[in-house]
């Protein structure tokens, strides 16, 4: 590939405030000769200090606080924020709640994997500036994917009062339940959905990926029985598996010069968590396999941009779990919702798979039930070496094969947003 | 769009955010039924989120989140200048929100805890009217969708739009809710400004007020109520500071 390069290959990228991703962020990647002499993915989105802020405060309250780390998936951190007290706590949840819980999981994951594929992401394919235009020339699949959006959003209010800043939840459970009567019509709105993610795979058939690999360690956590989206043991596919308490020793916070915002790293100088380390490591459990298999998408695979397609799989695969899920409820007296448990001292630390990769939340709280210390580690900050490192290796790859520098940088554009960043909750 | 029989020329609107979650915004894209037609009712110009379009010819800019930073002051300054009208959108535009809860602590104690040795930059949290005038507040944590519209389209119109004037209490009691004051919690409800159909309360958890106070509202009452009921001033204090929004009218 290098052979290829010659005296026109110096390129200069420079993008302020990447449009089409949640936040604030910079790229910076300067080649010359063919060789990357500097890259830089620059966070300048404005810190909120969400640790500082938590200490001193009811540990009821810890949840409602952190949910507005994002508007996106506030109901992954507020599920992060009652496991890690739970466990600091030593609260068992009921199961009837465990099941609401990712339910309404479930619904964030579809709302946020359709705003990122069709807002975010389709504008790309089509040299739009945004999906205004593309609404008004594909109107009939964009009311498919409305119509879909609509569900995800309806699962979430079903559950828990709204989409962005759940109001159902407590610590020891959840503290409303749905009627059965609306988990009735919920499920058959889910099943009524189907032919409309069909028409959204059919319409991603169409698209072409840029073809490119690099062969990265992806990280998540690890399915015993199920595919795993709350709590469990870590795993990572160069063959690394922790506890969940180990999770310091599984991300590995580091600085390199060049670059402003934190790295980790596992068994190579970065790693990738989101959809795609998903399926990468936990295949088996995968209710969507068949669509998986449609697309070729097998584990372990290697291709940044093809996060796109294993959040499309995972949208199938929710789809698929939130029926079994709602079906189990229909048989259950729906009671037993919320633990009651004495407020003592302890600490505790809890992973969920939210949409964008593994999030931690990690307390100390005190004997009064305040919180103490308090550390959030962001899937998109686990993301960001790997995203720059993905970068240099594109940018080579391209000029190699003759691209001009607006083709190259359309494509680290679209690289950034396969990752789906959410830098706002990076800089919480 | 046409309205008492005349074409109305489509407004160029902008969105803009400071430091925040961006879920206001959100609600925007997630508004399904009607997401198509809003956003054939205006012209888009600038929507970082969902657009790469970045023009500076707006009408009506909707500013998201509360100011914490230097540079943030100078850009929100420059859409002042280029706005005929501008929106706060949200409870952290409105009254800095959870953010300001910062503010209870010095700017070096926040900074070592988060970052180290690290000096980023950043300032005591303030709202966007601590800046610059704004002409409407749309304040909620996140803002209603559906009164987001109600609002959007009064302003293209031009005509008025006006708040409830009592509590969300209000709204409870509409909705058959039990009341969590007498379950034993601080519930800020018969203070906060209606408009939310109280839907905390519906998910059992209280109000906090982050639509901040209501214009028909009785603190004194509730104050005394709260400590009768034997909670603390510290447990009242961090709620009726939680999103900064009463501070105008709760006071301990």
């Amino acid at each position: 590939m290098k052979g290829n390069i010659g005296i026109d290959s110096n390129i200069s990228i420079d993008i302020n405030h990447i449009t089409r991703v949640e936040g604030h962020g910079n790229i910076h990647v300067v080649i010359e000769n063919g060789k990357l002499v500097d890259a830089k993915w620059a966070v300048v989105e404005t810190p909120r200090f969400f640790e500082a802020m938590l200490r001193g405060m009811s540990h009821e309250m810890a949840p409602l606080l952190t949910a507005r780390i994002c508007g996106i998936c506030s109901i992954g951190h507020t599920l992060a924020s009652l496991r890690a007290t739970e466990r600091a706590l030593g609260i068992e949840i009921p199961d009837t709640a465990r099941k609401i819980r990712l339910l309404a999981k479930h619904g964030e994951t579809l709302q946020s994997h359709l705003l990122h594929l069709f807002f975010l992401v389709v504008p790309d394919f089509f040299y739009e500036s945004s999906l205004i235009p593309f609404v008004r020339s594909n109107r009939i699949l964009m009311e498919e994917v409305l119509r879909l959006r609509g569900l995800a959003n309806s699962m979430c209010e079903t559950i828990a009062g709204r989409t962005t800043h759940p109001v159902g939840f407590c610590v020891g459970g959840v503290s409303k339940i749905p009627h059965k009567k609306e988990l009735q019509k919920l499920r058959k709105d889910i099943a009524d959905r189907f032919s409309d993610l069909e028409q959204a795979v059919k319409f991603f058939k169409r698209l072409e990926l840029p073809d490119f690999v690099r062969e990265t360690e992806f990280v998540s956590l690890k399915g015993e029985e199920n595919y795993p989206w709350i709590g469990g043991d870590l795993i990572s596919t160069d063959g690394v598996v922790k506890s969940e308490n180990d999770y310091l020793a599984m991300t590995n916070e580091y600085k390199e010069n060049f670059t402003t915002s934190k790295f980790t790293k596992l068994s190579r100088n970065s790693f990738a968590v989101g959809a795609l380390a998903r399926i990468n490591n936990n295949y088996r459990w995968l209710k969507a396999k068949e669509l998986a298999e449609e697309f070729v998408l097998r584990p372990v695979n290697h291709n940044p941009f093809m996060n796109n397609i294993a959040q499309l799989v995972e949208c199938m695969h929710v789809m698929l779990e939130s029926c079994d899920l709602i079906d189990e409820l229909l048989d259950d007296s729906l009671r037993d919702i919320r633990a009651e448990y004495e407020v003592k001292g302890g600490e505790g630390i809890g992973a969920v798979e939210v949409p964008r990769g593994i999030l931690y939340h990690h307390y100390r709280i005190d004997e009064k039930g305040l919180i103490e210390k308090a550390n959030c580690v962001i899937p998109t900050t686990q993301n960001n070496a790997n995203i720059l490192y993905d970068m240099a290796a594109l940018v080579e790859q391209e000029i190699a094969h003759g691209k001009s520098s607006n083709e190259v940088t359309k494509l680290c554009e679209m690289l950034v947003r396969s990752y789906d960043p959410c830098i706002s909750c990076s800089v919480h | 769009m046409n309205y008492l029989g005349i074409e109305l020329k489509k407004p160029k609107v902008a969105f803009f955010d400071f430091t925040g979650c961006e879920g206001c915004q959100l609600q925007i894209a997630n508004k399904e039924e009607t997401f198509i037609d809003f956003i054939s009712k205006v012209e888009v110009v600038n929507f970082r989120e969902i657009s790469s379009e970045k023009r500076d010819d707006y009408e009506i800019a909707f500013v998201e989140g509360a100011i914490t930073r230097q540079d943030e002051i100078g850009r929100l300054k420059h859409i002042r200048k280029n706005a005929k009208i501008l929106v706060a959108l949200g409870t952290c535009a409105c009254y800095g929100g959870v953010n300001a809860i910062k503010n209870k602590f010095s700017i070096k104690d926040v900074r070592e805890e988060v970052y180290g040795n690290n000096l980023v930059d950043t300032m005591a949290v303030q709202s966007v009217k601590e800046i610059v005038d704004v002409d409407f507040e749309i304040p909620g944590c996140p803002i209603s969708k559906a009164e987001f519209e109600d609002i959007a389209l009064n302003l293209i119109l031009g005509a008025d739009f006006n708040f409830k004037k009592y509590p969300v209490c209000v709204e409870c009691k509409q909705n058959f809710n039990h009341c969590l004051l007498d379950e034993g919690k601080i519930c800020l409800g018969p203070i906060t400004r209606a408009g939310c159909s109280a839907i905390c309360i519906g998910g059992k958890l209280p109000c906090y007020g982050c639509r901040g106070p209501a214009v028909e509202n009785n603190w004194p009452s509730l104050k005394q109520t709260l400590i009768e009921k034997g909670f603390s001033l510290e447990q009242i204090r961090e709620k009726i500071s939680f999103f900064n929004s009463l501070h105008e009218v709760a006071k301990l």
